[in-house]
């Protein structure tokens, strides 16, 4: 049975103008162990899909979905209640992750002493193994610093730290990367793909990069206009993609242009109204 | 450290200040239309004792000599004299600011602990009639005039329900008959060095009602202007990190969010607290409260110059050492201040 199984997701926020469906038909299933990419355009409804399963979602918005299963629990009741605890959240960028006016320290604490009544020299011990155990030079000092003393590499250790700090088996990271440099980028994909290996984690990585997919994922799922298109085993859909858009998706890589001529974007592609389906050829 | 150096940067712009206000103080006395050495030589005065009062006032020295003259006296505490009294400045002074220090600390402090945890919850609950309702009372507060608020919450609890005194700083078997020593001048402090917990709960009693009046338009403005700033940070990734980290509601809104979103509360409330210094003229007439407020406005009515002048300065000093605590808080709260 796969970790996390989502089958026909779909999300309906209501706003002042009338209803936004967000995410209309979405399949995902992610097995233990495995770093699992979603990969979609801005507004393809891969961060609110991520949002969903953390029940941080507007109040008042529909999930309607045939089975929105984490670890056989249905998240549409569960969410408030592995959130935290088996279910961790990495966001797009670390500085604006954590808190600016406090201390890494407090921020750290927090999580620690949710699960665990220890001593506060304890609770300090641990936040400071915990540190150096993904690969942070003197945590002692890191822990005494505030957000905006610390680069954006050592901010997303933190970030990941605090993460491993509730405990969870299960990481949603959304964008890891973006806001980073590519040297550091590459570092923190590293260390996801350490944890998976050593501590049994699974990674659901969310991202709009073909070369973080390519890097880290063992699968991956395209989303597009809130509905996923293709899913398999990355190199397979990055070598030999099945659908029409993931092709136009590949094609306009900037790298995989011919020099001299302009890039190629995705056009020729619509969703039919009536049927939901994508289509090819010019929107009638 | 970065907060050292910013706090001793603010100190000196403080210095600044006030050195400018004492030069403002003296333009003004020797602009003004009214001769001092007339107004000193008493009602009806003839003119040798106008001379003799000039030459006691040393009026005729250069202008510059006599402002180094008042520089000096002003930084020693050397007040001079009541025209209109001829009492020594700076005893009144001693009587009258802790009456109004007391109340303007105790009205602040209420209108923080209102106004900020009012404004916390009204924006987690954003829309919903918590917040309508809090919204609309904070508006209410803000609009209502002093006197009307004054009078109505004498009616309600002297009146009415008789639980609080009418007007006073004390009751006149604490006041006149057995007073408390004066230590630092602050009632509640001095009857509690005294050791007598029954002169404390008298002064407690009085300090309620205007400082609740006080406290009323700068809690509103606190409110609402913590809610705008919670209701902004609520939005922001970190809020939706903590979320996702498992952390309470409440350790979200108080420890998290409302860090953030100090900075407007605490400047109104430095604002305010000035404002309470002397512009509490009409609170201090209405609760019979001794204090600088009404000190001030008699001696204005009187052309008093030598109090206005000492009023001018004491409160000038009160008001920078406040923006000066508010200052260090706000880089307390948040060290990023301090960096700019």
């Amino acid at each position: 049975m796969p970790l996390l199984e989502i089958r026909g997701l779909s999300i309906t926020i209501p706003t002042p103008k009338g209803d936004v469906r967000a995410v209309r038909a979405v399949d995902l299933s992610v097995e233990r162990g495995e770093i699992h990419g979603v990969i979609g355009e801005s507004g393809s409804g891969k961060t609110i899909t991520g949002t969903a399963m953390l029940g941080l979602l507007p109040q008042g918005t529909k999930v309607e979905a045939e089975r929105f299963h984490f670890d056989g629990e249905d998240l549409r009741q569960s969410a408030d209640r592995l959130r935290g605890n088996r279910i961790g959240l990495i966001s797009q960028d670390p500085a604006a992750a954590l808190n600016p006016v406090l201390r890494i320290w407090r921020q750290m604490d927090d999580v620690l002493r949710l699960h665990r009544k220890a001593p506060r020299a304890e609770r300090w011990a641990e936040a400071v193994a915990l540190l150096a155990s993904i690969g942070l030079n003197d945590p002692e000092k890191v822990l005494r610093s505030y957000p905006h003393e610390l680069s954006g590499g050592m901010l997303q250790r933190v970030v990941i730290a605090q993460a491993l700090a509730t405990g969870a088996d299960f990481l949603i990271a959304d964008e890891p990367t973006t806001a980073l440099d590519v040297a550091v980028a590459m570092q923190v994909l590293e260390l996801l793909r350490q944890l998976v290996a050593t501590r049994g984690l699974t990674v659901l990585l969310i991202t709009h990069d073909m070369d973080v997919i390519a890097e880290v994922c063992d699968r991956v799922t395209v989303l597009y206009h809130g509905r996923s298109l293709e899913n398999g085993p990355a190199e397979q859909v990055l070598q030999r993609p099945e659908h029409p858009y993931t092709r136009a998706l590949l094609a306009a890589l900037p790298d995989a242009a011919p020099r001299g001529e302009r890039l190629a974007t995705v056009e020729g592609l619509f969703i039919d109204p009536e049927t939901g389906a994508l289509l090819q050829g010019d929107q009638p | 450290m970065n907060i050292i150096r910013y706090i001793l940067r603010r100190m000196v712009l403080s210095a600044f200040v006030v050195v400018g206000v004492t030069f403002l103080v003296f333009t003004v006395a020797q602009v003004v239309p009214s001769d001092p050495a007339a107004l000193y030589a008493g009602p009806r005065p003839s003119a040798e004792q106008i001379a003799k009062a000039r030459v006691e006032l040393n009026l005729d020295a250069p202008l510059p000599t006599r402002f180094l003259t008042f520089a000096s006296a002003m930084a020693t505490g050397d007040f001079g004299v009541s025209y209109k009294s001829r009492r020594l400045i700076l005893e009144d002074l001693k009587a009258y600011l802790p009456a109004t220090l007391e109340l303007a600390v105790f009205s602040t402090a209420i209108a923080l602990l209102f106004g900020v945890p009012l404004g916390v919850m009204a924006a987690a609950r954003q829309g919903r009639w918590f917040d309508r309702l809090a919204s609309l009372s904070a508006i209410a507060s803000v609009a209502m005039p002093t006197f009307f608020l004054a009078m109505l919450l004498q009616l309600i609890f002297s009146q009415w329900l008789g639980v609080m005194p009418l007007s006073g700083r004390t009751s006149r078997e604490v006041g006149i008959t057995d007073p408390v020593a004066q230590v630092t001048g602050f009632l509640l402090i001095d009857s509690l060095l005294a050791g007598r917990p029954a002169a404390f709960g008298n002064a407690m009693l009085h300090l309620i009602l205007p400082a609740l009046t006080l406290a009323s338009y700068p809690a509103g403005v606190a409110m609402r202007l913590t809610r705008s700033a919670m209701i902004e940070i609520l939005q922001r990734r970190h809020i939706t990190a903590a979320r996702a980290l498992g952390l309470s509601q409440r350790r979200i809104l108080f420890g998290h969010a409302l860090p953030n979103a100090m900075g407007p509360a605490l400047t109104v409330i430095g604002l305010s607290f000035a404002f309470a210094l002397t512009g509490a003229v009409l609170v201090e007439i209405i609760f019979a409260w001794p204090g600088l407020g009404r000190y001030v406005s008699e001696a204005i009515l009187a052309k008093d110059f030598p109090v206005i002048a000492a009023v001018t300065m004491v409160v000038t000093i009160c008001y920078v050492v406040m923006n000066l605590i508010i200052d260090v808080a706000q880089a307390l709260v948040d060290p990023r201040v301090a960096l700019t």
